[in-house]
């Protein structure tokens, strides 16, 4: 009966949401075709302004409402208490760099900003030289690529079945790094509990899903050097690995900058492979899951809004580094 | 001297110079890649007692399979607790209008500013440009103050707070501000380099900029909007931390990952609910990404650094 009850109550609800869904779509899209038909029928000298409005102004208005004025609104945060009502100055940013948990947060966050680019990008390297000669690489590339479309946390579950560790010595392990460990003579352990290694553990989980990129966007880098090159290395008789370090890496070098970049970006903003794996406890947590924490279970704001800005301030280098890239690349146009 | 080699004769050099132990090396990393994804898939179909009791490596000497795990994960709510289906719906609820409304947008911008003539059109690129790459943590606190309570200036409200919290709203306008940058950024780059001869004899047959955009633009550009849907598709599909800021812990709108991370915290021990559950938020993304691999490839390529 109660049963009924509820499969009924869930029909409803999957219906009402469809439901909404569809007119939110249609709605959308009836204001825009409006908007456009409108803006149509009117002069010449209407439609010199009119057209920023229709084209510009509304994505104008989202990158402020959403990006521009809470980046400065998140600034003065950190300089206001719990709620946000009284100034304390300098006091979360004090609090952030004394605190020993947070320490231990900083500290690997710079273990993953470093150690992740790195791997990524070397297995992203390795094996988009060692396709690059393949006759079918379909496969093996689309392999590896894979784990890009998977979410960290289905990654997350992944990998935490992989670092499952049974406890009772008698029963078998049902982890595959557990029974590998045991087939080596090793003894398994609870992984994800020891630390440091736990931050390493989880790395992993990151690097499997980024050295997909790291390849697709280097191979593509090794396709575009001119075979002339290839050819007059290959005449004056370099070896593989002369090829590969003397002719291969400089000539791409910059893409492999592109990509550690990105990577780092992304290494720096983990959130959810921590959340998923160890919760941000056993020492594994880092500045974006402890901003969450702040914010949103201590609903500290002040403490919160500092531990933004300093990832902030960490992604910043890159970015500006990016803008100047940029900006070259098009001047170069 | 040495004549100049035709295209031809470097790949065959190429093929020449193919060891067999490249490929060896990138076949059994390419088979260590798929392992993990493999093992959850084969425990999926496991029953329950023979998941925590031997390895899912043990299959193939004693196999042994079901769909229980999928129909119990998909169709059994627990007390309070939906079942995963409702929480598929949701996913599908905030993936849908968080990728068609950003493109949407983000195209006028970008075409405004590829072939609009004003002030501070380079300034404007290069800021959006630099707001990819920030982090939307810095936006999360201000955004959700906003989304439930408006803005005030003393006394005066400025913005209403409208009563959206617990919609699906704020998880839909969220993303659509988060994926703004990235999507104007790729898009621009397609759309600036369309001819301009085309875009002039348009204008001097009289075309405004509206018509122009509808008949010409939007019609060439779908591949570069097929690039950049398939991002804000996957993006959205995978996200946890926006669906779990902005969906305020409501069970009636929480999105598959969400339900997944707390289930895995919870539950950590019920591998036959979590590899299906997990098995089963994979299985759509995928699908897409092979399905339009090419599209993706191409946007990756287009430039890539998603804030």
């Amino acid at each position: 009966m109660i049963e009924i009850a509820a499969r009924q109550s869930q029909l409803e609800q999957a219906v009402s949401k469809l439901t909404g869904l569809t007119l939110t779509i249609l709605i959308f899209g009836a204001l825009v075709a409006i908007a456009f038909a409108l803006s149509e029928r009117t002069g010449e000298r209407v439609q010199r302004i009119l057209k920023y409005v229709i084209f510009l102004a509304p994505a104008l208005l989202f990158l402020f409402i959403g990006l521009v004025a809470p980046a400065f609104r998140t600034l003065y945060l950190s300089f206001r208490d719990a709620r946000g009502n009284e100034s304390v100055g300098w006091e979360n940013y004090q609090w952030a760099f004394t605190q020993p948990e947070i320490l231990d947060v900083l500290r690997n966050t710079g273990v993953w900003m470093i150690v992740a680019p790195i791997a990524s990008t070397g297995f992203g390297l390795l094996i988009a030289v060692l396709t690059d000669r393949m006759r079918r690489p379909g496969l093996v590339k689309s392999l590896i690529f894979m784990p890009m479309a998977i979410s960290f946390v289905g990654a997350g579950i992944i990998w935490k079945f992989v670092y499952q560790f049974e406890p009772n010595e008698r029963a078998p392990e049902i982890g595959l790094l557990s029974q590998v460990a045991e087939w080596f003579g090793f003894v398994p352990t609870n992984w994800l509990l020891v630390n440091p290694l736990n931050t390493f553990l989880l790395i992993v989980v990151f690097v499997w899903i980024q050295t997909g990129f790291a390849m697709v966007v280097l191979s593509a880098a090794i396709k575009a050097i001119p075979d002339e090159i290839l050819e007059a290395s290959m005449l004056d008789g370099a070896s593989g690995w002369k090829r590969f370090s003397r002719v291969t890496v400089p000539m791409i070098r910059g893409t492999i900058i592109v990509v550690l970049s990105t990577i780092t970006i992304g290494a720096l903003k983990v959130f959810d492979i921590i959340r998923t794996m160890t919760g941000g406890n056993f020492k594994t947590s880092v500045i974006a899951n402890e901003m969450y924490n702040q914010s949103f279970r201590a609903l500290n704001y002040g403490t919160g809004s500092a531990l933004a800005i300093i990832l902030f301030l960490g992604v910043l280098p890159l970015v500006a580094y990016n803008v100047v890239n940029l900006r070259r690349e098009r001047s170069e146009r | 001297m040495a004549r100049k080699l035709r295209k031809r004769d470097v790949e065959v050099v190429k093929t020449h110079l193919s060891s067999p132990w490249a490929s060896f090396t990138a076949i059994v990393l390419a088979t260590i890649w798929t392992i993990p994804t493999f093992g959850l898939f084969v425990t999926s179909f496991r029953p329950s007692t023979g998941i925590n009791s031997s390895g899912w490596w043990t299959v193939f000497t004693n196999p042994e399979f079901t769909f229980t795990n999928y129909t119990r994960v998909l169709f059994e709510g627990r007390g309070a607790t939906p079942p995963l289906s409702q929480y598929f719906l949701n996913t599908f609820a905030i993936v849908i209008p968080s990728t068609i409304i950003p493109i949407t947008i983000a195209i006028f911008a970008a075409y405004a500013i590829a072939w609009f003539d004003f002030k501070g059109r380079n300034f404007l690129f290069f800021t959006i440009f630099a707001l990819q790459v920030i982090p939307l943590q810095m936006s999360l606190i201000p955004l959700l103050q906003l989304f439930s309570g408006g803005l005030h200036i003393g006394s005066f409200t400025v913005i209403p707070s409208f009563g959206i919290t617990g919609t699906f709203i704020p998880i839909w306008l969220a993303h659509t501000m988060f994926g703004l940058p990235l999507a104007i950024f790729l898009l621009h780059n397609f759309i600036a380099q369309l001819p301009r001869e085309l875009i002039e004899a348009a204008r001097v047959d009289g075309a405004d900029h509206f018509k122009l955009f509808r008949q010409i633009i939007l019609p060439l550009s779908v591949p570069a909007i097929a690039s950049f849907a398939i991002f804000q598709f996957l993006w959205t599909w995978n996200d946890l931390l926006v669906a779990l800021t902005f969906g305020g812990g409501k069970r009636e709108i929480a999105p598959l990952m969400v339900r997944l991370a707390e289930m895995t915290g919870t539950r950590g021990g019920d591998w036959e609910l979590l590899t299906a559950g997990a098995f089963v938020s994979i299985l759509v993304p995928v699908a897409v990404f092979f399905a339009l691999q090419r599209y993706f490839v191409r946007g990756l390529l287009a430039g890539s650094v998603k804030g």
